[in-house]
């Protein structure tokens, strides 16, 4: 190692550096160095009154000074037994009382129980959050109504009918595309980033589930394969993660769009029921006609509301048109009474005049006319040859009558 | 698929609808011009809700490489 300590010589006195400058320049450097993680042999773990814990790890050769300061100490809870082989994630440091180099540890796993897996597990899923991957803002929406969904799962496991089964269930008009892939053992994890990878190129997919039936934690590694992870978060349709497990959650859970705890839950998740969306649709239905029938009666009443108060002002009109034309009748009617009683008087009148010009007047007075058979007045004697024969009209009728011989 | 609107856009269209009806704030005209829609989107969601048979298929690597492929699965 080419160490260059961050020291200066202090520059007027050429004087040798004090022992606290050493040792702090060397601290400084040690601490910028990057956080790792060491495998060794806990030894002479010993607990001081401040709740720091000190122990060394150990290895065939070497040894490892190391705490644990008091905020670690409390959130690994339990104190790790000498001989207990361990990873231990930290930084070098300087402990400047005694002059001597020590390891700051923040984590402590067990070797045994996949401590190994854990910490790429934890080195992965540091990666993953760093890159922003695990934000709560990626998270996104499910389609409400699927078309078209994937299904990352062995075409041999019970992934992949337990969601055939759910979806068949409640959402049968749409389309499951199977995409291949093993889901347990070394080419898992290729085989699942090469499915999520041709899922990608599927046409008119809107959902991807990604998953398998349960397993042991080692059955389920694959889905802690960052690079699995990072093609779930990559996918440009929404992934819901079906683990089968409750209990520990995978990479592929933190950077999916939604977990599910089970294949079959995911496609609960996937799909509505058919079921509930038609009782949706038939109260979305009544509350239109309700709505449009409450908008049109409302519409309606305003309508008769106008149609009366329009019928009462024709009423009025008419009310006022008909006294009118009672009146014009009425006036007219007197006015024709008026006359006609007028004409009769003059009518009666007249037919006394004219009667007093009647000839049959003068006769009432004592006259007679005489006519010959055709009709003619008989005015002078000459009209009266002897034997001739004549009629007298007289006022009551008429008499036969024969001229005599003069 | 055809290009008739998508479930998702027919629900989100009839539930604007009735809320706007609900509202009351339209003429008559608008109104039954409204509920006309509604009914035909009511109609076109039903269609959807109609549509057959669950269908099963498996996506692989076309042969030559390179494209995607589609498999009908017999079930």
């Amino acid at each position: 190692m080419n160490l260059e300590l961050p020291l200066e010589r202090p520059a007027k006195a050429q004087r040798p550096f004090s022992v606290q400058e050493v040792v702090a320049g060397a601290r400084q450097y040690l601490e910028q160095l990057p956080t790792v993680w060491v495998e060794g042999e806990i030894s002479g773990f010993r607990v001081y009154r401040s709740g720091v814990w000190f122990f060394t790890l150990k290895d065939r050769v070497a040894q490892l000074s190391c705490v644990v300061f008091r905020r670690e100490a409390e959130r690994l809870r339990s104190q790790p037994a000498d001989g207990l082989k361990v990873y231990a994630q930290g930084h070098l440091s300087v402990n400047a009382q005694r002059g001597q180099m020590q390891f700051v540890v923040d984590r402590l796993i067990p070797t045994s129980q996949g401590g190994f897996h854990a910490i790429r597990l934890e080195q992965a899923r540091a990666a993953l959050e760093r890159d922003g991957l695990l934000a709560p803002e990626r998270k996104r929406a499910l389609p409400r109504f699927p078309r078209c969904i994937g299904v990352v799962t062995s075409p041999d496991g019970a992934a992949w009918s337990d969601v055939v089964a759910v979806v068949r269930r409640r959402w049968p008009g749409c389309e499951l595309v199977l995409v291949g892939a093993r889901v347990q053992g070394d080419e898992a994890p290729r085989e699942i980033r090469r499915a999520l990878a041709l899922a990608q190129r599927c046409q008119g997919l809107d959902v991807l589930i990604v998953g398998r039936g349960g397993g042991s934690k080692e059955d389920l590694w694959a889905f802690n394969d960052e690079g699995v992870a990072r093609a779930v978060a990559a996918s440009r349709v929404p992934v819901i993660s079906a683990v089968g497990h409750e209990v520990d959650v995978t990479l592929t859970d933190l950077v999916a769009d939604v977990r599910a705890p089970t294949p079959s839950a995911a496609a609960e998740k996937a799909v509505p029921d058919r079921a509930e969306v038609v009782r949706q649709l038939a109260s979305l239905g009544a509350h239109l006609g309700r709505s449009a029938g409450r908008r049109v009666e409302t519409a309606g009443a305003r309508l008769s509301r106008a149609a009366l108060r329009m019928g009462a002002a024709v009423e009025h009109r008419v009310v006022v048109a008909g006294h009118f034309v009672a009146t014009a009748a009425g006036r007219m009617t007197a006015s024709c009474e008026t006359r006609a009683a007028t004409h009769r008087g003059r009518l009666e009148r007249l037919g006394t005049a004219l009667e007093a010009l009647s000839p049959l007047a003068v006769l009432a007075r004592g006259y007679a006319v005489a006519r010959d058979a055709s009709g003619r007045v008989l005015r002078r004697t000459a009209d009266f040859p002897a034997g001739a024969r004549f009629r007298l009209e007289v006022s009551d009728g008429e008499v036969r009558a024969r001229a005599e011989a003069p | 698929m055809t290009s008739r609107p998508s479930l998702q856009a027919e629900l989100e269209r009839l539930e604007e609808i009735v809320r706007a009806l609900e509202a009351d704030e339209l003429d008559l005209d608008r109104a039954l011009g409204l509920f006309e829609e509604g009914i035909a989107r009511l109609r076109g969601a039903r269609e959807h809700l109609a549509a057959a048979e669950l269908r099963l298929r498996q996506l692989g690597d076309a042969a030559g490489g390179g494209g995607a492929e589609v498999v009908d699965l017999d079930r």
